[in-house]
């Protein structure tokens, strides 16, 4: 009996200190990466886990193999949920102290959040040191620039939010012209009404942020592109006539969509527009991957053009790269910010990509042939931030606007509610 | 005092792990979850440590309370609850009710009404976001294509998109998943009653609906009672099937959980905690007298 006891409380002491162990033992990793002169690990944190993103990655992977043979990249990929898995877990490791040496984020105001918790260092010094600030257009730096003046990431590819994606055989099959170059939004909604008289979804689209980022390219189109910026820096009135009239145009253009619209994603409402089963969709350039991959050619089997109203303008998000505080490798950091902004790193990157670098000295003959349209674009147009997408306004902001306008498209409120609380969320 | 320690000491040691990972990891963090909903940690800054947050008691409640957001996104679940504690406690005392007649093929009816339960909310989401598209006429699919064939025209609508009432149609799949659930929680109930009583019922006279009314329904209440807080705290804290038929943003299916990841999402971990909090004490109300009632039973 006497023994037992023992027996028991020695068991009992053994568990304890395991379990102890175990406990104090869980910080083990994250501070292996041995910083010396030009080498080890390097994590690259991305959301880049499969399609043309994963290639695009792997690409970029071997332009950093060459460039810096010393270090070694480790793939710090998290999949699920465009990118919210990954940020939420990114999040966590900011906040214990175990960042990865590098991750990737919205360039833009979405990075102002890890500012202003001070998780990220300013890369400003690096843009002269790499020779950037001579080779990205000086309207995209004014854009990368934060309040305070200074950049905190270097951009690896360029996207287009502002574009109308057609289908040229409904267009034809309903007595319009596919070629037809609409000068404004009225234009653009007469078409839109003749199809709409003939039963055909004259234009699609999808769940909450797609009606953000259609709202973003209508504001775009009616204001124009000073006062668009301005709506983010407080020098236009969100409780003006002129936002009230976009609104209104954004309202008329939300009538003419598919019914179904909030439980379809982006995809799905592209594949509308693929199948014949709509007309347009205003979508981001991502979208000419779902074209290409089904053996679609541009300009017989599909058009694309600016948001009517935006011509000249381009409306961008862009990925990038960033330095964490407390990278374990800030030279590899550095190392993989310096392919990121490099030619021969952007190039590889697009190539597999479908994005566009964010360096104009890129050769366009050796993209596709929508890129070479969007380079030629990037490089001449205006360049203003996108707001679904991270460039213009902080998550915080993003999600009041989400919010905002989901209770409006669902018809909640009126147009009046619908701009007090656009205002109220863009004052933050 | 030695010889109790001696006698409880080595239980309490075994116990010790688990007391202390309970405690830690659920009541302690329920402890840090309040702390911070009682601050004005509200920005990314704040939530590093970076900036100073400061306590401000009860004025997140106060003022998620009194936001008309959040207002539509309590109204949301408390429908959402009502339809679904309703719908399946009367389809599953039903199932149960017809199963409990001795019928053929018993064992195939419980295993199909029993098999929703297995499949997962997210999957089951998928499948239910496609039937329940809200197109009409031409461009119908799902249920609403369904009417059309079987000629009920009429009964074509939104479903999940009305504003107010959009967040009962995502109670339909939850009902078809849980109903199974509850019929064979009542189903045992049924066949724990012992057939003398019915017996004795029969030859008192009393007549069928006399036997359930003063025999059968009374034996069947703790079931029914657990079956309602089982499926009850369920319906509280309804997440994924809303976030795999709708989308975090989509105002028509707001409810408290979306609100907390939405909020968490935007680094605003007040609020987020806020409203974690008010769904706890939500919770509790309705399972502390139900575990005090238990308890009181036991002791008996």
């Amino acid at each position: 009996m006497r023994l037992d006891h023992r027996m028991a409380r020695a068991t009992a002491l053994a568990a304890a200190v395991a379990l102890a162990l175990a406990a104090c033992g869980g910080d083990g990793d994250g501070g292996d990466g041995d910083a010396g002169d030009g080498g080890g690990d390097v994590e690259v944190f991305t959301w880049w886990a499969a399609g043309s993103e994963k290639a695009g990655l792997d690409a970029l992977v071997g332009v950093f193999g060459e460039q810096n043979p010393d270090f070694t990249f480790v793939n710090g990929a998290v999949a699920g949920g465009a990118g919210s898995a990954a940020k939420d877990l990114l999040q966590t490791r900011l906040q214990a102290q175990d960042p990865p040496d590098t991750f990737q984020a919205h360039a833009g105001a979405e990075l102002q959040d890890y500012i202003d918790a001070a998780q990220i260092e300013d890369v400003s010094d690096l843009y002269d040191e790499f020779g950037l600030t001579d080779v990205f257009p000086a309207d995209l730096v004014d854009r990368l620039r934060s309040d305070d003046g200074a950049i905190y990431s270097i951009p690896s590819n360029i996207h287009r939010a502002n574009l109308v994606w057609a289908n040229p055989t409904v267009l034809e099959d309903n007595g319009i012209d596919p070629e037809t170059a609409y000068a404004d939004l009225d234009a653009w909604m007469a078409d839109l009404d003749k199809l709409k008289a003939a039963g055909i979804t004259p234009l699609s689209v999808a769940t909450t942020w797609t009606q953000v980022h259609l709202l973003e390219t209508v504001l775009l189109a009616s204001l124009g592109p000073d006062a668009y910026q301005g709506l983010w820096d407080g020098s236009t009135d969100w409780e003006g006539a002129e936002v009230t009239t976009a609104l209104e145009d954004f309202e008329k253009l939300m009538s003419y969509t598919n019914t179904d619209r909030d439980g379809l994603d982006w995809p799905e409402a592209t594949q509308l527009v693929i199948d014949g089963g709509a007309a347009f969709n205003v979508m981001g350039d991502w979208a000419v991957a779902a074209f290409e991959e089904q053996d679609k050619a541009l300009n017989t089997d599909f058009t694309v053009f600016p948001v009517p109203g935006s011509d000249g303008v381009f409306d961008f998000l862009a990925d990038s790269f960033t330095i964490p505080v407390g990278a374990p490798n800030p030279d590899g950091a550095k190392a993989w910010l310096e392919t990121v902004g490099s030619l021969e790193g952007q190039v590889a990157f697009n190539k597999a990509k479908g994005s566009i670098p964010a360096r104009t000295d890129a050769d366009p003959a050796e993209f596709s042939e929508y890129q070479q349209t969007a380079i030629d674009s990037f490089a001449t147009d205006t360049i203003v931030s996108s707001l679904a997408h991270g460039a213009a306004a902080p998550i915080a902001t993003l999600n009041a606007i989400s919010d905002a306008t989901s209770k409006f498209t669902t018809g909640a409120s009126d147009l009046a509610a619908f701009q007090s609380e656009l205002a109220a969320a863009a004052m933050g | 005092m030695l010889k109790t320690l001696r006698r409880a000491g080595p239980a309490l040691l075994l116990l010790a792990p688990s007391l202390i990972l309970v405690g830690v990891f659920v009541y302690g963090l329920i402890v840090a979850n309040f702390q911070t909903s009682v601050t004005d940690n509200h920005t990314a800054a704040q939530a590093t440590g970076r900036e100073p947050s400061v306590v401000v008691w009860f004025r997140n409640y106060t003022d998620l309370l009194a936001s008309e957001a959040f207002q539509h996104s309590l109204a949301n679940l408390v429908l959402y609850t009502a339809v679904f504690l309703v719908g399946t406690m009367v389809m599953g005392f039903l199932w149960a009710w017809m199963l409990d007649k001795p019928i053929r093929g018993e064992g195939i009816f419980r295993s199909v009404y029993l098999f929703p339960m297995a499949v997962s909310f997210v999957a089951s989401g998928v499948v239910w976001r496609w039937l329940l598209n809200s197109n009409q006429g031409e461009q119908a699919s799902g249920l609403n294509r369904l009417f059309q064939i079987v000629g009920l025209d009429f009964l074509q609508n939104n479903w999940w998109n009305n504003v107010t009432f959009g967040i009962t149609a995502i109670a339909i799949p939850a009902i078809w998943q849980l109903s199974g659930y509850v019929m064979a929680l009542f189903l045992a109930g049924f066949r724990g009653i012992p057939e003398e009583l019915r017996e004795a019922a029969r030859i008192d006279g009393a007549s069928e609906w006399k036997l359930y009314r003063h025999v059968l329904f009374p034996q069947l209440s703790p079931i029914a009672l657990s079956a309602l807080i089982i499926i009850g705290h369920m319906s509280l804290k309804a997440f994924d099937l809303i976030m795999s038929i709708s989308k975090p943003a989509n105002y028509q299916t707001k409810v408290p959980a979306v609100d907390m990841y939405v909020f968490k999402s935007s680094f605003d971990y007040a609020n987020s905690a806020a409203v974690g909090a008010i769904l706890l004490i939500i919770v509790a109300v309705i399972i502390v007298p139900y575990l005090v009632n238990l308890h009181r039973q036991e002791k008996r």
